[in-house]
């Protein structure tokens, strides 16, 4: 709407370069301009990789007519001539937020969470906006129009940024003299989609990432769902979405990790997202060229960090310091991987760093061409638009730049940007280049002035003798103004530029305050690469950048570390088997398995550890853990069984490298408890160095997270609105999802059409009996309501987690056949606490419940050795019995028993070395293998503490030398939050 | 309203269920002898096969070649060990974390050494008493929060109330020295993690100038009364003790130095992650440290992995007088105190020197050491037998424990859980 009101505005106004043909003019004659425009004597990039010399550009009507050696100039054409100048066609910013209002901020309301849609007639998500149009939110900004066209920009595609479902964007040149009828180009560019919920409503769902991808996931089954005329309610949301099917997807991650999850949903839902980057790309750029998608790359590279100070320099991390170092190879690294990739500004705080960000791309490797292409063809090919922009081949918009040299060198002047053959002067490209080295003689002394950088803007330095001066010069219009400072005296002067003489010829003020006439004879003319204007030569030399890690964090890996065959020879092995412990026994493994246990073993070639006097275990397994996620919980509904961890793995959490340190090999990372229904869980095996994905167990088994008591119910904060705020509300919750699950089943089986449900689809999974619930459970009461409702319902509960009263219930939970995985001593930190007791693990093993140990903490999951160890002290378990706590029992529980947790032949060789009796206070892990991969090593940490350093210094260094030259970046720790069950 | 029901309900069920203590035990009524045991003494040293003698609550006899009197408690095999001394800790002041009514650890306002922790000390809390069973029995009662918390007393864990509970009143006062870094407020769109704190200079000057203000106060009349000022005099005659809490490179210089110029005569260092850096400035200025527990995660993301776990020893090779204390974890936790030493055993200190940073040395450090942390002759039989190694989990299993001579019990309401579900399972 705004569009055709800011029309009718300009309408009025009548005089245009390019009238609309058919409109009624009554302000005067109508006529049209037919003459042409010759842009000759040009060095002309017709598209990256087509260069003319001495070329002739022929435009008219906005149009290019021909560009090439050999163009025939018309008589009716204008002339300008461009000797020595270069032109290109001018930059698209494929992700543009330009002319685009700010969104209304939702007024918030307390602590009080809005769990409902506030519209009618839309998705019932607020942050599923596809209805929203670019066009309705844009108004032409001239001040910013200026800013992009100063930066080389031409045209830019734009959007609301706003919403996990954006809608659709305007694709539009960035011409002043135009209005907004030949200005859009497009007002269907694209549909956009993100992470990010709308920032205009308070809608609570989703909290999470996880929850913003399952919301996604459902979205499109929705939309499928009313496309096929199910609904009876119009969704004008949906209808959008489906409308919009065919422009080109665009999605907003903005990160490295971020765009692998967007590029799956996309792969599951037949949709190629176009997708924004992180600028973080080059440290899993393997698994990036396997996604296949396009991306849009910010040229987002960090400042050094001020590192002056040793303190302050102490909370850097190496990774962000590493990150900093890296950062810039990354266009290249995408470029060397043959990754299709446009530019963006988004991400830059200041448009006009965006050349300067560009150099650095290029002093790292990235060719003039492929940043062009980034800027010109490469978006133009993914807007689908390449007939119209991006090259300046016969019939595109006449969007070019007039240089004085290469378009991205630090000396080069951008004179002019012409937009849609309208031109933009920047800089007066007749002005005479005054660089160059001049003697001068004033008050009987002699010095030198060299005047270097840009033409249009030089800087000077003034010597005398091998003395340099304070000095400042000013060249604007055609004068130049220059003073200097000799050791307290004052020298002044000012001059008009002339076209005959190349010497600066004007008026002077000497110290003394007499006034002379002066003369600055040129002796050298400015050649472009000057060492002058590099004083150190830093731009020429490669700038060292440290290797990659595995994970690119300050405890990776050199190089992964990969499998390996290994004896170990007489040790004390743990088997967590009925074997029990066995002295003085040999442990081969090959090809990841454990596949000989014996004494006197021959190696064939399998790398030999003695280990006399050591103990051999089987990997720690974690029932329930929290660390290596970006989010834990979704709380906007009080089910959010449609969510899965695995969306958010998080494989550079260094607590996973602390958890092998300590012996851990597997964990199941548990949604939180935020409400009863959970998420699915992810189980991992923490093979440090390796993405995500390889973490994740094949045929993982499939769990989901519920819970019980004061967390569902927020008792211990003050939220009072959502169901349930009793535990008799929570059996209810339960038995009313079961009962929908049990109806959409039915549904389902009937063959009738049914809609989609993810939360239903999961739910109807538990069941089956193909999904096993963990369930965060304190008092008995509540423990033994959950195994009422699965009986009822027809299933059994696979495990209750945390089950501090499970004593008290040990005999009915053997009944039932459910597992408890319980802390071995916390108590008193909440009410339902109260009778939590450190013997609980004992009574509920003796009466025959499967039980485990585990941390829902990432401290202590690194020494879970120990806490199964207080379960000798606290009801009297066997040695043997207690380590099972952490090893076969948990494997049971998690359904991995046949793979892993004991040391048996055939299994996986997810093996610890200790140091002594693993349930010893006093023993440490030494080495910690998976698949019979070394995950962890003392000696081999070690030699990375010191690399460390090393690489700490020499970052340090490298910045403190940036720093001289300005870099103001106050240090940070840019650490992640460690989650527990109740992170919110 | 119904709130406020649910509330009431809760307080009511709360004191319902956190009353029932163990009944404290009388004073020592005849002498006791424990005979064939390891002795560890607390000082570093240990005497194998020896025997231990107590009477009216203090040891008159310990050694190899002593000769048992009164009662005889045959400990062959097992161990005997020093009550362990728990610092810095808020034991007593709050019941249940999350319940608000049962919660006295944390009183507003930023600089308030009137504030004492001992008249709100719960002698009979259940949390204290499940100390006991692990061989912890004597704590330092902390007030939390703010800048100055307030004032700490030492107390024993078997009493019928405060009064008789109270080892040493108003012990000392307890200061958290400003942080040179700051956290991300990322409630307010700030990301999260450590930035350089702006306000660092400005929140050292207020406490230097309450410092200040309270000394320039003893000097005068003291009329009228300032509480605050006046509860600050004994850090000036030597007679409190000033605990400052810093853990940075750079808080430890500016506290210690800062403090001692402005005339506080006994300041010890509560934290100190990053003490091994300054070890040299610690011991030129005579600092002891009680030191971070090992159960933290490293700060940094590039710190050793093992950091927490090597601290004390790095401190304590260095000839720092070290302590172990465990602040910032839940008080239930504080039972693992000798597991901590256990873990930091098991990273090169020796046993003995580890079993020192619970007893021995956390005796000096709070300034009770003529009466506990070791065991010497006329010291408070203040002991424990162990059927093993009291700094293993495995093994650390109390038979007996006294305080002053008397025999507590052992039993809490966790044991009492324990035997009546075992029992119902015919387990036991």
């Amino acid at each position: 709407m705004k569009w055709r009101l800011s029309l009718l505005a300009f309408m009025g106004l009548g005089m245009f370069a390019f009238a609309q043909e058919y409109f009624p003019k009554n302000d005067g004659v109508k006529a049209s301009n037919e003459n042409y425009t010759a842009l000759t004597n040009a060095r002309i990039q017709i598209a990256p990789g087509q260069v003319v010399e001495n070329g002739t550009l022929l435009i008219r009507k906005g149009l290019v007519v021909q560009a090439g050696a050999a163009v025939r100039v018309p008589e009716n054409s204008v002339v300008i001539d461009l000797s020595g100048k270069y032109i290109y066609p001018s930059f698209i910013d494929i992700f543009s937020g330009f002319g685009i209002q700010e969104p209304k901020r939702a007024q918030g309301s307390g602590r009080t969470s809005q769990y409902d849609a506030s519209r009618d007639g839309f998705y019932w998500n607020d942050h599923i906006r596809p209805e929203q149009q670019a066009i309705e939110a844009y108004q032409f900004d001239k001040t910013k129009a200026q800013t992009l066209r100063k930066a080389g920009f031409g045209v830019v595609n734009s959007h609301v940024h706003d919403g996990i479902a954006r809608g659709t964007g305007i694709l539009l040149t960035l011409s002043d003299s135009d209005d907004d009828a030949r200005r859009v180009l497009d007002d269907g560019s694209g549909q956009y989609f993100s992470f990010e919920k709308s920032v205009t409503s308070r809608q609570s769902y989703p909290t999470s990432l996880m929850g913003a991808m399952a919301l996604l996931r459902q979205m499109y089954y929705d939309a499928d769902w009313y496309a096929k005329g199910n609904t009876s309610n119009t969704d004008r949301s949906l209808e959008a979405l489906n409308a919009n099917k065919g422009m080109v997807q665009f999605f907003a991650a903005g990160d490295k990790n971020n765009v692998l999850r967007a590029d799956g949903i996309g792969d599951a839902f037949g949709v190629n997202y176009v997708i924004l980057a992180g600028g973080q790309e080059y440290e899993n750029i393997g698994q990036i060229k396997a996604a296949g998608a396009s991306l849009v790359v910010p040229l987002n590279f960090p400042d050094a960090f001020d590192v002056s100070n040793p303190y302050e320099a102490k909370i850097v991390s190496l990774e962000d310091m590493k990150h900093w170092n890296q950062a810039p190879t990354n266009p290249k690294v995408l470029a060397d991987n043959g990754i299709t990739f446009a530019f963006t500004l988004h991400g830059l705080s200041k448009e006009s760093d965006f050349h300067e960000k560009v150099r650095k791309a290029m002093a790292h490797g990235l060719t003039e061409q492929q940043a062009l292409e980034a800027l010109t063809t490469t978006p133009a090919r993914l807007l689908g638009k390449s007939g119209q922009i991006g090259s300046l081949q016969p019939g595109r918009l006449a969007n070019f730049l007039i240089t004085s040299g290469p378009v991205f060198d630090e000396t080069t002047t951008l004179y002019e940007n012409w937009v849609r053959g309208n031109r933009d002067i920047l800089e007066d490209m007749d002005r005479k280049d005054i660089r160059g080295e001049y003697a001068l003689n004033a008050g009987g002394k002699s010095f030198t002035l060299s005047l270097t950088g840009k033409a249009a803007s030089p800087s000077i330095k003034v010597m005398r003798d091998t003395a340099e001066l304070k000095s400042n010069l000013n060249y604007s219009g055609d004068w130049v103004d220059i003073s200097f400072n000799d050791t307290g005296e004052r020298y002044r002067m000012t001059a008009r530029v002339s076209e005959s003489s190349d010497n600066l010829q004007g008026k002077g003020v000497l110290p003394n305050g007499n006034e002379s006439r002066f003369t600055a004879r040129l002796t050298k003319p400015f050649e472009a690469g000057d060492s002058d204007s590099d004083p150190e030569g830093a731009s020429a030399k490669t700038p060292e950048v440290l290797p990659l890690t595995y994970p690119n964090v300050g405890y990776g890996y050199a190089s992964p570390p990969t499998q390996e065959d290994v004896l170990f020879r007489n040790a004390t092995v743990w088997t967590s088997e009925d074997a029990g412990i066995l002295e003085n026994t040999d442990v081969l493994v090959r090809k990841g398995r454990i596949a000989r246990i014996g004494q006197d073993l021959s190696a064939g070639g399998a790398h030999v550890i003695d280990a006399t006097g050591k103990h051999l275990t089987a990997g720690i397994i974690d029932e329930h853990s929290h660390l290596a996620a970006v989010a834990i919980n979704e709380a906007g509904h009080n089910s959010s069984a449609e969510v899965r961890m695995s969306d958010v793995v998080d494989p550079e959490d260094v607590d996973i490298y602390r958890d092998l340190a300590g012996g851990v090999t597997s964990i199941q990372l548990l949604h939180g408890s935020a409400n009863p229904i959970g998420g699915q869980s992810a189980i991992l095996k923490l093979k440090w160095g390796r993405p995500a994905s390889e973490m994740l167990y094949q045929e993982m088994p499939k769990f989901i997270k519920f819970a019980l008591g004061e967390n569902v119910k927020q008792s211990n904060w003050q939220s009072y609105e959502r169901f349930p705020q009793t535990r008799m509300g929570v059996e209810q919750v339960f038995l009313n999802y079961f009962q929908r699950a049990r109806e959409y089943q039915a549904k389902k089986d009937s063959g009738e059409p049914y809609r989609h449900d993810e939360e239903m689809e999961t739910l109807a999974e538990i069941l089956r009996g193909e999904r096993f619930i963990s369930c965060h459970s304190y008092v008995q009461s509540e423990i033994n309501m959950l195994m009422k409702v699965a009986e009822k319902m027809g299933f059994r509960v696979n495990t209750f987690t945390h089950i501090l009263e499970g004593y008290k219930v040990a005999d009915k939970m053997a009944e039932h056949g459910v597992g408890g995985s319980t802390f071995s001593d916390w108590w008193a930190y909440k009410f339902e606490v109260n009778d939590a007791i450190p013997y609980n693990a004992a009574i509920m093993s003796r009466a025959g419940v499967t039980t485990a140990i585990n941390s829902d903490d990432a401290e202590m999951s690194r020494r879970l050795n120990q806490e199964a160890a207080k379960t000798v002290k606290y009801g009297g378990m066997s040695e043997e019995e207690a380590w099972k706590m952490v090893t076969i029992n948990p494997a049971k529980l998690l359904h991995l028993d046949e793979r892993v947790g004991s040391i048996a032949e055939g299994k996986d060789a997810d093996l610890v070395l200790w140091s002594g009796n693993p349930l010893a206070v006093y023993s440490r892990a030494e080495k910690t293998y998976i698949e019979g991969v070394p995950y962890f090593d003392l000696e081999r940490d070690a030699q990375i503490r010191q690399r460390i350093d090393r690489d700490r210094t020499t970052l340090i260094n490298m910045m403190l030398e940036e720093k001289d030259g300005g870099s103001k970046r106050t240090p940070r720790q840019s650490r992640k939050e460690r989650f527990h069950c109740d992170s919110l | 309203m119904q709130r406020y029901k649910n509330i009431f309900l809760l307080m009511l069920l709360a004191m319902g269920t956190l009353g029932a203590q163990q009944t404290p035990a009388p004073a020592q009524s005849e002498t006791i002898s424990i005979t064939g045991a390891t002795l560890h003494l607390g000082d570093g040293t240990v005497v194998e096969d020896g025997t231990i003698v107590f009477q009216n609550g203090t040891i008159t006899a310990v050694g190899a070649d002593v000769a048992a009197s009164g009662k005889v408690i045959d400990a062959a095999g097992k161990h005997v060990y020093p009550g362990i001394i728990a610092p810095a800790k808020s034991l007593g002041l709050v019941e249940i974390d999350a319940v608000r009514p049962s919660d006295d650890e944390d009183e507003i306002g930023g600089m308030i050494p009137h504030v004492r922790s001992l008249i709100a000390y719960n002698a009979e809390s259940k949390v204290v008493e499940s100390m006991r069973p692990n061989g912890v029995l004597l704590g330092q009662v902390t007030p939390q929060g703010g800048t100055i918390s307030g004032t700490s007393s030492i107390v024993q864990f078997d009493a019928w109330n405060w009064e008789d509970a109270a080892v040493k009143t108003d012990d000392g006062i307890h200061l958290h020295w400003p942080q040179s870094f700051r956290r991300g407020r990322w409630w307010a769109g700030e990301p999260r993690g450590l930035r350089p704190n702006k306000d660092y200079e400005k929140d050292q000057q207020e406490i230097l100038e309450f410092i200040r203000d309270a000394r320039a106060y003893g000097k005068g009349a003291n009329a009228p009364l300032n509480p605050a000022f006046a509860a600050m005099q004994g850090l000036f005659d030597g007679s409190k003790r000033l605990y400052a809490y810093a853990n940075g490179e750079r808080e430890i210089i500016d506290a210690v130095s800062a403090l001692k110029e402005a005339g506080i005569r006994q300041i010890v260092l509560v934290g100190g992650y990053q003490a091994h850096l300054v070890t040299d400035f610690l011991t030129e200025n005579d600092i002891p440290v009680l030191v971070n527990q090992p159960h933290m995660l490293p700060e940094y993301s590039d710190d050793d992995y093992d950091h927490p776990y090597k601290l004390p020893k790095l401190l304590a090779d260095a000839g720092i007088l070290v302590g172990l204390q465990n602040e910032d974890m839940a008080n239930f936790q504080t039972r693992n105190l000798p597991f901590y030493a256990g873990h930091v055993a098991g990273y090169g200190l020796d046993k003995e020197k580890a079993l020192q940073l619970i007893t021995g040395n956390t005796a000096r450090i709070l300034g009770i050491d003529d009466r506990y942390g070791t065991l010497a002759q006329g010291k408070s039989a203040t002991l424990f037998v162990s059927e093993g190694d009291a700094l293993d989990m495995r093994t650390n299993k109390l038979t007996h424990a006294f305080i002053d001579g008397r025999e507590i019990s052992l039993e809490t309401h966790q044991t009492e859980l324990w035997k009546r579900y075992a029992g119902k399972y015919g387990q036991q």
